[in-house]
C-alpha cells in the first residue's frame, strides 16, 4: 500500500486522477481566456471591444470546488453556477465548443450568442448558470424537487461565492429544501471577497457551514482549498442527499488569484496577497499527491495534460472559426413555439 | 330554445377545474403557492385541488416567494409543468428577480434550449378597499417586459379555456385572475363572475382579443373588470343610440393587434380603459399602435381611461374617484360624439 493510500484509504485515486485533469483543464482554460478577453482591449481598456466583450470573472484557483463535487455526478444531476461558472461548467462537462462558442457570442454557442459567458445553458448536462447572485439556488432547489417528484436518485448542486450566503435566496431556499427534505447540496466558495468587500465584513458567522444548524442540516467545511478533502466533503453530502436524507452546506475555503472580473485594480488587496495563495495552488498540490501515490509517474500525468490542453485548444479555435449569428436573429427565441 | 340548462360555475371553480383536469391528463403538472392547499387558495383558484391530488402534488409553501417560484423555474427546466401562485400580485417586488431576470430571460438566453413551461398565476385588482398595497393590476408591468405571456381573462369560460392553454403552453404564462370575477362569497357578487362552463376540457388561445359586442360607432377596450363595465356603459349607450363595439382584450402579450385595428377601422372612434396606471400603460399602448397603424381612420382623438398615477387609495370615495367605472365611460364616449 502506498503512502497515500494509507492515509486516504476511501479515496480513489482513479477518480483523483479524473479530478487532475479537470483542474487542469480548466486551468488552461480560463489562462486562454486572460489572452482572448486581453484581445482589443489595449493600449486603452475598453470592456466592449475584442473577441471577447463585456464582464469576465475568471475561476482560476477556485478549481478544487468544482472537480471535488462534480466528480461523484452523473449527468443526470442538476448543477447551477453563478457568474463566475466556467470551472463548474468544464468538470460538470458542458460541451467545450459550444460554450466557447457562446463566450465569443457566436451562433454555434450554447445559447446562439444570446447569452455569453455569465448565461451559459447545456439542458444535455442538466448544467445552468446566472448573473444574478444566490439567483440560482431556488433553481436547484427546483430541481431537487422534480427528482423527488420523478422517484429518481439524482441531486442538485447550487454553487454560489460567499457573498451569496448574505442573500435571501440562500436562506429561503435552505428552509424550503430542509422543510421538504430535498437531495440539495449547496456548495460556497470562499474565496474571501464579494468583489472587493471581504466576508469579514458582510458575514456574521465564520463560516456558512455553520448556519447549517439554522436549518436542521448538514454542513461541512473544507479548508485550505484541498481537493481530497474537497473530494470527500462532496461525497458524503452526495451520499445523503441520494439517499433522501436532505441537504447539506459545504463551505469550501478556496483562492481567488485573479481579479473579481479582469480589469479589476485590485486595490483592496495588499499585493503580497496573491502570490501566497499561488503558492499554495492546489493543482500543484494535487498533482505532488498522485505521484507520492505512486500510482501515477511524470509521462502519465504529462499526457493528461497534454490532453486537456488540446481539448481546450480546439474548444477555442472552434468558437474563433464560427460565424457571428445574423443580426436579426436577435428577434428570435424570446418564445418557443 | 335551448333545452339543455347550461352549467353555470363562478371564476374560481373554472380555474380551478383546469389545472385539475391538465393534473389528471399529464403527471408533470402541480401546484405550489401560499394557502393553495386546504385554503384552497385565498381567492379560490386551487379549490379542491388538495383533496383530489394530495399534499405531494398540491404543495402549500412558506412565505418564500422567490424560493417556491425560483423552485418552479428549476422544475420547469427538468420537465415539470409547475403552477405557482403569487397570492397578489403587488408582492412582486419580492421575487421580481425570479420571475423577470430568470423565467422570463432563460429561454432566451439559452437560444431556445431551455424550454419553462410554468404558470405564474396571481389576483389582482382592486374596488374592495385593500388600499395600496393589495389592489393593484400591474398589468402593464408584466406586459412591458419581454419573455412572459401575460394574459388576464374576464369570464369563467375563459378563465377555464385559458387556464388550460396557459398549462400546455412551453412558455411562462403570467395568468392574472382578478378577485372580483372569481365569484367569492365575501366580496361584492358579479353577475359576470359566474358563467357558463362546459364540463370538458377545452382550450382558449392566449394570444386573441375576444368582441364581446358588436357596434358601429365606437370601439371599446377593456380588460377583465373594465371590459364588463364597458358592456355596462354599451347598455346604456344604446339607449341613447349609440352602438358601441366592445373588446375584451384578454391577452396583454402577445398583444392581438388585428381585433382592436379592424374595429376602428368600422367605428372611427376608440376609448380604452385600464384598471392600471394611465401612465406608460395599456391604454398608452393601445393609443399608440392605433395612432402609427391607423391614425387616419380616426374620426376623433383617442380617449384613454385609467388610473390617474397614483397609488390606489383606501377610503371608497377616494377609490371610487380613481377607478374608471361605467359612469365615466358613459360620459367619455358621449363627449366624443359630441364633439364629432
Amino acid at each position: 500500500m502506498t503512502k497515500f493510500e494509507e492515509k486516504q484509504p476511501s479515496v480513489s485515486v482513479d477518480k483523483l486522477m479524473w479530478m487532475y485533469e479537470q483542474m487542469v483543464k480548466i486551468r488552461y482554460y480560463e489562462d486562454q481566456m486572460v489572452e482572448a478577453y486581453t484581445e482589443g482591449k489595449s493600449p486603452v481598456f475598453n470592456i466592449g471591444e475584442g473577441p471577447v466583450p463585456g464582464e469576465m470573472h475568471l475561476a482560476t484557483g477556485q478549481e478544487p470546488a468544482a472537480a471535488g463535487m462534480m466528480v461523484h455526478l452523473t449527468k443526470d444531476d442538476t448543477v447551477t453556477a453563478p457568474h463566475r461558472p466556467h470551472h463548474h461548467a468544464i468538470a460538470k462537462g458542458v460541451d467545450l465548443k459550444k460554450m466557447t462558442a457562446e463566450i465569443f457570442g457566436k451562433e454555434s454557442g450554447l445559447g446562439k450568442g444570446k447569452g455569453g459567458h455569465m448565461h451559459l445553458f447545456d439542458p444535455e448536462v442538466k448544467f445552468s448558470c446566472g448573473g444574478i447572485v444566490a439567483a440560482g439556488i431556488p433553481h436547484a432547489v427546483g430541481a431537487a424537487m422534480a427528482n423527488k417528484m420523478k422517484g429518481k436518485d439524482w441531486v442538485a448542486v447550487a454553487f454560489i461565492g460567499e457573498g451569496a450566503a448574505n442573500a435571501g435566496a440562500f436562506h429561503e431556499s435552505l428552509n424550503l429544501a430542509a422543510l421538504w427534505n430535498l437531495p440539495l447540496i449547496i456548495v460556497v466558495e470562499d474565496n474571501s471577497y464579494g468583489i472587493s468587500v471581504p466576508k469579514t465584513a458582510s458575514t456574521s458567522v465564520e463560516s456558512n457551514d455553520l448556519r447549517a444548524s439554522a436549518y436542521g442540516v448538514a454542513g461541512a467545511y473544507v479548508k485550505d482549498n484541498d481537493p481530497v478533502a474537497m473530494y470527500k466533503a462532496s461525497e458524503e453530502a452526495v451520499n445523503r442527499a441520494r439517499n433522501g436524507q436532505g441537504p447539506t452546506i459545504i463551505e469550501i475555503e478556496t483562492f481567488r488569484f485573479l481579479g473579481h472580473f479582469q480589469g479589476d485594480p485590485e486595490l483592496y488587496r495588499d499585493k503580497e496577497e496573491v502570490p501566497g495563495l499561488r503558492a499554495r495552488d492546489p493543482i500543484m498540490k494535487l498533482r505532488q499527491q498522485l505521484l507520492d501515490a505512486e500510482h501515477v509517474n511524470e509521462p502519465e500525468l504529462e499526457e493528461i495534460e497534454t490532453r486537456a490542453k488540446k481539448e481546450v485548444d480546439d474548444a477555442y479555435q472552434f468558437a474563433r472559426d464560427s460565424d457571428y449569428p445574423k443580426p436579426e436573429a436577435a428577434l428570435d427565441d424570446v418564445f418557443t413555439s | 330554445m335551448e333545452t339543455a340548462k347550461k352549467r353555470m360555475l363562478t371564476g374560481n371553480k373554472a380555474m380551478a377545474e383546469a389545472i385539475a383536469q391538465e393534473m389528471e391528463n399529464d403527471k408533470n403538472v402541480f401546484v405550489l403557492g401560499e394557502d393553495i392547499g386546504k385554503y384552497g387558495g385565498i381567492f379560490g383558484s386551487t379549490q379542491g385541488l388538495m383533496e383530489k391530488f394530495g399534499p405531494e402534488r398540491v404543495l402549500d409553501t412558506p412565505i418564500s416567494e422567490t424560493a417556491f417560484i425560483g423552485a418552479a423555474i428549476g422544475a420547469a427546466a427538468e420537465g415539470m409543468r409547475p403552477v405557482a401562485e403569487l397570492m397578489f400580485v403587488d408582492f412582486f417586488g419580492v421575487c421580481m428577480d425570479q420571475i423577470y431576470n430568470h423565467m422570463a430571460k432563460i429561454p432566451y438566453m439559452s437560444g431556445g434550449n431551455v424550454r419553462l413551461p410554468m404558470v405564474l398565476m396571481t389576483a389582482v385588482g382592486g374596488g374592495y378597499s385593500d388600499a395600496a398595497q393589495h389592489s393593484q393590476t400591474l398589468y402593464a408591468t408584466f406586459a412591458h417586459m419581454p419573455g412572459m405571456k401575460v394574459v388576464a381573462p374576464s369570464t369563467p369560460y375563459d378563465l377555464k379555456g385559458m387556464m388550460t392553454s396557459a398549462i400546455r403552453d412551453d412558455n411562462p404564462v403570467v395568468f392574472m385572475f382578478h378577485k372580483s370575477l372569481q365569484g367569492l362569497g365575501w366580496m361584492d357578487q358579479l353577475d359576470y363572475a359566474v358563467g357558463h362552463v362546459p364540463e370538458e376540457s377545452y382550450t382558449v388561445p392566449l394570444d386573441k382579443a375576444n368582441v364581446m359586442r358588436e357596434g358601429k360607432d365606437v370601439t371599446i377596450v377593456g380588460i377583465q373588470m373594465m371590459t364588463h363595465y364597458a358592456m355596462e356603459a354599451a347598455e346604456r349607450l344604446a339607449q341613447d343610440g349609440i352602438e358601441a363595439e366592445v373588446i375584451d382584450l384578454r391577452s396583454l402579450a402577445p398583444i392581438d393587434k388585428d381585433t382592436i385595428l379592424n374595429s376602428v377601422k368600422k367605428t372611427h372612434r376608440l376609448v380604452v380603459v385600464d384598471e392600471d396606471y394611465r401612465s406608460y400603460g395599456m391604454t398608452a399602448e393601445i393609443a399608440a399602435i392605433v395612432s402609427e397603424e391607423a391614425l387616419y381612420e380616426l374620426e376623433s382623438p383617442i380617449k384613454r381611461l385609467a388610473i390617474p398615477d397614483v397609488p390606489i387609495p383606501y377610503s371608497h370615495v377616494l377609490e371610487d374617484f380613481v377607478l374608471p367605472g361605467p359612469d365615466k365611460i358613459v360620459e367619455t364616449v358621449k363627449q366624443m360624439m359630441d364633439e364629432a
